[in-house]
């Protein structure tokens, strides 16, 4: 078992007008847990990353982390408390050179306080991260213009950016959507390494073998609703995931 | 045999962002040349011009400092078209303040600036969370409201507008003044723009969502960046007023909307000193053109378009990479 519960969702519901987009989901996360969020598209995985970020305020229910409400906070100071996400749509800073993408997540209050009430050189903070996702240090492409990048690096600076602010829980949205499988693996080692360090990650899936390698436990969202939770292995043996999946007699 | 042009940077031999190593007079020179000549050139402009130019060139000034005032909007993710609000609320501040109290410019100025600023940054507070087109619908149609409202309630004036305000000594200070905050507000802006306070800015620009989920109140930045622009905006009003001792509805006229945006296209937008380069040639530009009575408004218009589809990038954009690259053709090997 991980260590105690950090982050608990609790009958969390967003209706957009008719449509549930997220209906009474709960679950609890553990500290240093890697939880897996899969589903068919449009079963509401992001609606939930939004919600667990405080991006999107819920119809219903409540988020708790480290004990505290965190439900009606604004974005920045969900993300203040610890809790840092990756957008599905990547989208950088395209004016400035990918490092310099890296400074305006360092110049966050968080970090400041983290660092002791100081900031620290984060031309070379920013440079550490990138060389930790995979850019060549040195290399070109680290003090290229982000709007010019290939895709692969702008996901690896997505995830970097994430990194950047030390949070205690990481939500990735499709981090590895769009990447081809050689890419996807030298992430992997990358996420990995996080755990290691004690993060808590909740990752939004479509790649379900990488997902499947990292992830302790998965949640299976189907129409909005939680419809399994388990072990990896266990939850691809339910009926009703099979179903959803394969989309045999999808209950409405 | 197939050719390209190949760009190379001029730079100087040892740089680190800020830091520079210069190692000879002409590396000193290449670096100090784009920001003395310009001011160099101003102030003999405004010591050779007859009266009538200096008046032109104070106007200048005031463009400039709009057109400045609508970069920095647009650089942290505003866009205004109604810089005639922040010009048109300093305007009447300082116009009601010496009017009414008898204040003297040295003080209504400085007030309307702090005070022009706040009202405007208070007015669109409420709208800061709209994004693109919607954000500059309500500044495009505040300016308006207010000229109906002043309009209708007959208050400062009415239709008549304030006259008989007073000014700030002589001419020649009047120029001097405005040559010299034209061009702290553009060295001390760009010097913010490059600073981490800036690339804040250009994050907000680029990615709100981003921004916030770095744990960054953005709206507070985004009032920061609009307080400091609508009071750009307001002392150019403020300014105006005393010139032309008289304040009136037309303050909120369209043309202060206008002028700056087409500055910032002819110059160049996200540069700050393109925008005051635009100002300097269209302003004068539209002055020389009088002469032609009606036919005016059609050659200043063909002018604004011969610029925007020739050098769409703007006048600055495409002047800082001839001065600052090499250019040549070489040969490509299929």
């Amino acid at each position: 078992m991980k260590g105690e519960v950090i982050l608990q969702a609790e009958n969390l519901s967003r209706y957009f007008g008719g449509v549930k987009a997220v209906d009474g989901v709960s679950f609890s996360l553990r500290r240093n847990e890697v939880l897996g969020v899969i589903g068919p598209n449009g079963s509401g995985k992001t609606t939930l990353a939004n919600l667990l970020t405080g991006f999107v305020k819920p119809s219903k229910g409540k988020v708790i982390f480290e004990g505290h409400d965190i439900t009606n906070l604004p974005p920045y100071k969900v993300a203040d408390r610890g809790i840092a996400r990756s957008f599905q749509m990547v989208k950088p800073f395209y004016q400035l050179p990918a490092f310099k993408n890296l400074n305006v997540a360092l110049l966050s209050p968080r970090v400041r306080r983290l660092a002791g009430g100081r900031y620290g050189d984060r031309d070379a903070m920013a440079k550490d991260l990138l060389e930790e996702v995979g850019f060549e240090r040195d290399s070109w492409v680290i003090s290229h213009q982000a709007a010019s990048l290939p895709h692969g690096y702008l996901k690896r600076l997505e995830l970097a950016k994430c990194m950047a602010l030390q949070p205690e829980v990481i939500v990735l949205d499709e981090l590895f959507s769009g990447l081809s499988l050689a890419e996807v693996a030298s992430l992997v080692p990358v996420i990995e390494k996080l755990v290691h360090q004690g993060k808590t990650l909740v990752m939004i899936e479509h790649r379900l073998r990488e997902l499947f390698r990292i992830a302790d436990r998965v949640l299976v969202l189907n129409f909005g609703q939680k419809i399994a939770e388990g072990e990896p292995a266990q939850v691809m043996e339910d009926p009703q995931v099979k179903g959803a999946y394969l989309g045999s007699e999808a209950e409405e | 045999m197939a050719q390209r042009k190949e760009r190379i940077d001029r730079g100087i031999k040892v740089r680190s962002d800020d830091v520079f190593v210069l190692t000879s007079w002409r590396e000193m020179l290449y670096l100090a040349a784009p920001r003395v000549v310009p001011v160099v050139a101003l102030f003999v402009l405004g010591l050779v011009a007859g009266p009538y130019w200096e008046r032109v060139l104070i106007s200048t000034c005031m463009f400039a400092l709009l057109a400045i005032s609508w970069d920095l909007l647009n650089s942290a993710g505003m866009v205004s078209l109604g810089q005639a609000l922040f010009f048109g609320v300093g305007a009447y501040i300082a116009g009601t303040l010496n009017h009414y109290l008898g204040l003297p410019p040295g003080l209504t100025i400085p007030i309307a600036t702090i005070g022009g600023g706040l009202l405007c940054t208070l007015a669109l507070l409420p709208v800061l969370r709209l994004r693109g087109i919607y954000f500059a619908m309500v500044t495009l149609i505040l300016p308006m409201m207010i000229e109906r409202v002043i309009e209708a309630t007959k208050i400062f004036g009415g239709t008549e507008g304030i006259s008989g305000l007073s000014t700030l000594g002589n001419e020649h200070l009047e120029f001097w003044l405005a040559a010299v905050v034209v061009f702290v507000a553009l060295f001390g802006f760009r010097r913010m723009m490059g600073a981490d306070y800036g690339l804040l800015l250009k994050g907000i620009n680029d990615n709100d969502r981003a921004v916030m989920s770095a744990g960054m109140n953005i709206y507070f930045y985004k009032a920061q960046a609009l307080f400091m622009a609508s009071a750009v905006g307001a002392f150019a009003g403020a300014f105006m007023t005393h010139a032309y001792q008289f304040v009136g509805m037309p303050v909120f006229a369209l043309d202060y909307s206008m002028i700056p945006i087409a500055s910032v296209a002819v110059g160049g937008m996200g540069t700050l000193a393109g925008p005051m380069l635009g100002s300097f040639i269209l302003v004068p530009l539209s002055e020389l053109l009088r002469g032609l009575g009606g036919l005016r408004v059609v050659i200043y218009a063909v002018i604004l378009v011969v610029f925007t589809v020739g050098l769409p990038e703007g006048i600055f954009h495409y002047l800082s990479r001839k001065y600052n690259q090499f250019e040549r053709w070489v040969g490509v090997e299929r």
